[in-house]
């Protein structure tokens, strides 16, 4: 049995899965209609390439990744394209993104799947095949499966963890997965493995899960793969990428350096059951595994397409009717939900009916009497209290200082907190600032530096001018000397200069422009617009609002 | 959207539980003391807890803070209790009033309240009471003596004459007098066999009290309300001290068993100097905070003018606080060798 | 008596002469003090202070001459930092705080004149004479400096909206305030 190791911190909550554990996966039935971020991972958004009206089907492709770290993404279902703009969804700050919202026919018709056997491509094109199929990380994070299937250069890989921990309290998603499907998610890590020649793979599942550990442990036989299926103690959040590798491989990767760099990789059991589909299958991501449970009556895990929207699917589970909100993710970093009506997206791992009952609101915060629970707690052995302090005060390079960007937002500060100080929020808050600061002081920079330039372009353009003209003038002279020899004494008439001709020449140009954008402008308003496709009317209106908006709010424009 | 933020759970902490417990530790201790000395422990206890209250309400109102969150938080009554401890039993009702009045007004209030003192507000009752009122801080209750309740309620609130007989000096002053006096050179040994001050080990009585401390210390350590650095410190620093210094001359100084026990020690040790608010917050910080106050006690207390040094070791060790937690910062998460 | 005044002396003249070999060793080149306000100020070269650029402007504040509140991009953080680097006194801003902004060419109306090229002191406008101009967004830093030159008026000034990407963490504001004294559960 291999040694394990232990991270400091952490907590246990009451767990609260065995609701959601009772029934099967179910298939969630088509919903009436989806709606698909087209930004659903880290890095570069999608750029659409579907438009109102398009036919599509099932798992073709709607957003095409736009540069290496970026994921294509895919329709969900065969259907009718009805809108692509923007859309609420799930994301805390309530704001809108683009989406492409489809209606589906009923049929479900997938596109022509075309399994291909990995081993026969170059490694090369096994990443870009994932890429196109859009295999993002499933644990939350949504970061680009293929992006982190390089290994370093200079460090050899020596550990691969497949990460079934499933730390949080109420998800049970993925112990479904690996319960039902472990034999396709062995054969993903085995791509992984594949990719990254790592000397050990470890796969590993909390204690409190031993149908899943089994389960695991057959397919691995069954597969004949060496891997070790290892069972970690229960505590969260042992389920976090760093805490589970430390468990696991005794390496702590801190925030200043990639996990290749210490020769070890990590990946959700989902993650590579999606790559496993894509390779085998042909099929891109086009729903993943959502646990529903919290305050419902019927908690239970469905196979839920992305885009279905997230009230239609808690009907499954017949929430209760007190239920007030629904959380994303688990109680202690998911999140609040804009609306009722948001779509699931690929970091939806699972949906809990809110109610006061269940997560009872929040005493009054007090003040931090430094009792030194958070610090104790933080599984990332930061010093909360101090971070909050500063955070508070806005003081962000002492924020800094200690390390805010090493906090991996886990909540076990906030968690312990006698004084129920809400001490993530403020980091986040100090994170979101300190990024802000910093790009605006790069913006800062380059206009600097472009602005020096341009001074500095300028001033040679000019002074080259400068010596061109001196140039000419003492040409003229020497002819208007020559001249003035020549002739005898008739005064000669002022000519205009040629640059003022020039001006002159502009200035008229410029004066009938003006007139003839005036005069389109006037024109625009009026002009017949049926003819139009809806694109066009789209793009003419928000013109059009643009140059009301501009030149309604700004009165030094309007005079 | 209402501002609920991440996490939804939470464990069911609060400020009023930690001090509640640290009250519920200090019980047996307060048990043993009206047993053994008597029942006018009882009373400061009331004073002070009354004291303290509305010193917190008035100063609650002044600075506009909801009254409700704040009186419940237990920390008043606390610091109160620790008062009525550290304080002569029989001392005028008025001295125990004085000193909560400043902890709370002064020391915790001025300072931003709850959270914010960096001084140790009961420490600073104390000390401010022994400086300005050095007479009546030293007498403490003659155990010759067996005062009944109301005699001894009469006494506190001046309602019968304050005898030179009702009071003694504690034990450690007792035998640093005596120290000082002896110049035939009795030595140490041969004062501390007279029980009837110095009891079994420690001072008769106090020893008992002290041990009630070390047991709801520990009680609050196996319930994580504090951590073992600081006491470990404290004792442990007390004890090389005062067992070095035994050990070279035992005719002039007490037992490690003695210092481990008297006056303010163990109190000291479990009940303040882990006050989390003034005290240091790293792991090694903690330890240092502890050694250093537990160094200062002997030193005063030994060698110093007042008769213990508890006090003034966790009020210098409070100034030291921030730069002790700069020094001592823990490394990080995968931060541990050295870069 | 004597001999304390020439301990003192000695200490005074030791003194001395250490602080000015420091002065001489650790001597900073160029004006600091200019190259941090510089630092402060966004560079958004937008002359709205009155200055032909953001470095005139530091310059004048180094000086003295300045106010520091006459930044109208740099808003009242900006202000505030100032005050902090040079220990003045905050002051309110001279101007009305602007949300962060771009230009945007009307598509429909530009005639390719290239005179906002010319205005542009970050060179964030392309474009050829009769061609229609585009400004680089992610380059613009909102200065309206090409507003005033463009004879069609195509050139609008639009706030830089909020997005998913760009959108932050709010500061938590829980107020402790006696208007709700809920009893501590
Ligand atoms: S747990 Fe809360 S009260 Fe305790 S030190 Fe941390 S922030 Fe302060
Ligand atoms: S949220 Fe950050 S600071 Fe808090 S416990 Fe987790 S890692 Fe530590
Ligand atoms: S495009 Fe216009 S607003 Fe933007 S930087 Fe250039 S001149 Fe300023």
């Amino acid at each position: 049995m291999l040694q394990l190791f232990k991270f400091k911190g952490g907590v246990k909550p009451a767990t609260n899965k065995a609701q959601s554990l009772v029934e099967p996966v179910a298939v969630a039935p088509l919903p009436s209609h989806v709606a698909i971020p087209l930004h659903q991972s880290i890095g570069g958004t999608p750029r659409p390439i579907v438009a109102v009206g398009d036919k599509v089907l099932k798992g073709q492709k709607i957003g095409e990744a736009d540069g290496w770290i970026s994921a294509a993404v895919h329709a969900s279902t065969s259907g009718t394209v009805i809108h692509v703009g923007p859309q609420v969804v799930p994301h805390p700050s309530g704001l809108t993104a683009d989406c492409v919202v489809i209606e589906p026919d009923g049929r479900d018709e997938w596109i022509a799947r075309n399994p291909v056997d990995y081993r026969s491509l170059a490694p090369e094109a096994v990443r870009e095949l994932l890429r196109e199929a859009g295999v993002v990380g499933l644990g939350g994070a949504v970061f680009p499966t293929h992006g982190k299937l390089t290994a370093a250069k200079s460090v050899p890989m020596e550990e691969m963890v497949i990460n079934g921990a499933e730390c949080e309290p109420y998800i049970t998603c993925d112990d479904m997965l690996m319960r039902e499907r472990a034999v396709d998610v062995v054969r993903g890590a085995g791509v992984f493995r594949d990719l990254l020649q790592p000397k050990r793979v470890l796969i590993g599942i909390e204690d409190n899960k031993p149908e899943a550990v089994a389960a695991m442990q057959a397919a691995v036989r069954a597969t004949g793969e060496n891997f070790e299926v290892i069972a970690v103690p229960t505590r969260y959040p042992a389920g976090g990428a760093k805490q589970l590798i430390r468990v696991l491989t005794g390496k702590e990767v801190p925030a200043s350096k990639r996990s290749t760099d210490l020769g070890v990789q990590c990946f959700n059991v989902a993650t590579a059951y999606t790559a496993w589909r894509a390779i085998a299958h042909g099929e891109p991501v086009v729903s993943r595994l959502v646990t529903l449970t919290g305050n419902v009556d019927k908690p239970r895990n469905y196979e839920v397409l992305i885009g279905t929207p997230m009230d239609e699917l808690l009907a499954l589970a017949a929430p209760r009717s007190d239920t007030d909100g629904i959380l994303m993710g688990g109680p202690m970093m998911g999140f609040l939900v804009p609306n009722f009506k948001v779509p699931v997206v690929k970091a939806t791992n699972c949906l809990i009916a809110h109610s006061d009952a269940l997560f009872p609101p929040k005493a009054p915060e007090m003040p931090c009497i430094r009792c030194g629970e958070c610090a104790r707690a933080c599984p990332h052995e930061l010093q909360p209290f101090e971070m909050y302090w500063f955070s508070r005060a806005k003081n962000f390079g002492k924020t800094q200082e200690y390390n805010v960007f090493d906090c991996i937002e886990c909540g076990c500060c906030s968690f312990v907190c006698p004084s129920r100080i809400p001490l993530v929020q403020y980091f986040r808050f100090a994170k979101s600032e300190i990024w802000a600061r910093e790009k605006e002081k790069n913006a800062a920079e380059t206009a600097k530096t472009r602005f020096e330039f341009k001074q500095f372009r300028d001033e040679r353009e000019k002074r080259e001018k400068a010596e061109k003209l001196a140039k000419a003038a003492a040409a003229q002279a020497a002819k208007k000397a020559a001249e003035a020899q020549a002739a005898t004494s008739a005064p000669e008439p002022v000519a205009p200069s040629p640059l003022d001709a020039d001006q002159a020449v502009k200035k008229a140009s410029i004066q009938a422009a003006m007139e003839r954008a005036k005069a389109q402008r006037e024109a625009a308003a009026a002009r017949n617009t049926e003819s139009l496709t809806a694109d066009q009317q789209h793009e003419i209106e928000a013109i059009e609002a643009r140059r009301i908006a501009a030149f309604g709010t700004d009165e030094t424009t309007e005079k | 959207m209402d501002f609920s933020t991440p996490p939804y759970l939470l464990k069911n902490a609060s400020v009023t539980r930690v001090m509640a417990q640290v009250l519920l530790a200090l019980v047996p201790a307060i048990a043993v003391y009206a047993w053994l000395i008597g029942p006018a422990i009882l009373i400061q206890i009331a004073l002070a807890t009354m004291t303290a209250l509305v010193a917190e309400t008035l100063m609650l109102k002044v600075r506009n803070r909801p009254l409700a969150l704040f009186l419940t938080d237990g920390s008043a009554v606390v610091t109160g209790w620790l008062i009525a401890l550290v304080f002569p039993p029989l001392a005028p009702w008025w001295l125990v009033v004085v000193g909560t009045l400043f902890a709370i007004v002064v020391a915790k209030h001025l300072y931003g309240g709850l959270g914010q003192n960096p001084f140790n507000p009961a420490m600073i009752a104390f000390a401010v009471c022994i400086v300005s009122f050095p007479a009546f801080m030293s007498q403490w209750p003659n155990q010759a003596l067996h005062l009944g309740l109301l005699d001894q309620f009469q006494v506190i609130f001046g309602l019968m004459p304050r005898l030179d007989a009702l009071t003694a000096a504690t034990p450690l002053d007792a035998l640093k007098t005596a120290l000082k006096l002896d110049e035939a050179g009795i030595g140490v040994p041969a004062l501390l066999a007279n029980r009837n001050v110095y009891g079994s080990f420690a001072g008769h009585g106090w020893e008992w009290i002290a041990l009630s401390y070390l047991v709801g210390g520990l009680w609050m350590w196996q319930r994580k309300i504090i951590t073992w650095q600081v006491p470990t410190g404290f004792l442990g620093a007390l004890f090389l001290i005062s067992g070095a210094l035994w050990l070279y001359h035992p005719d002039r100084f007490a037992s490690p068993l003695f210092h481990l026990f008297a006056g303010g020690s163990m109190l000291g040790a479990f009940f303040i100097a882990t006050d989390p608010v003034s005290g240091a917050t790293t792991p090694r910080g903690k330890l240092i905070f502890g050694a250093g106050a537990g160094l200062l006690t002997y030193l005063i207390r030994v060698f110093g003018g007042y008769p213990d040094g508890v006090a003034f070791a966790v009020l210098l060790l409070n100034i030291c606080v921030p730069l002790i937690d700069l020094y001592t910062q823990p490394p990080i998460f995968g931060m541990k060798d050295g870069k | 008596m004597i001999s304390a005044i020439a301990v003192m002396a000695l200490g005074a003249i030791l003194l001395g002469a250490a602080l000015g070999y420091a002065s001489i060793k650790f001597k900073v080149e160029g004006d600091p003090l200019v190259d941090k306000i510089e630092s402060i100020l966004p560079q958004t070269q937008c002359g709205q202070c009155g200055f032909p650029g953001c470095k005139p402007y530091a310059e004048a504040i180094a000086k003295g001459g300045a106010e520091i509140n006459l930044c109208p991009p740099g808003g009242a953080e900006g202000v505030r930092r100032l005050a902090d680097l040079l220990g003045r006194e905050v002051k309110a801003l001279d101007a009305k705080e602007k949300p962060k902004s771009v230009a945007v060419i009307d598509e429909n109306t530009c005639i390719g004149c290239t005179l906002c090229i010319q205005a542009c002191p970050v060179d964030a406008i392309v474009g050829a004479a009769k061609q229609l101009h585009v400004i680089i967004e992610p380059l613009c830093t909102g200065c309206e400096l090409c507003l005033p030159p463009c004879p069609v008026e195509c050139i609008s000034i639009e706030p830089i909206v909020e997005t998913v990407d760009s959108w932050k963490w709010k500061y938590p504001v829980i107020a402790i305030t006696p208007t709700d004294t809920p009893k501590a559960a």
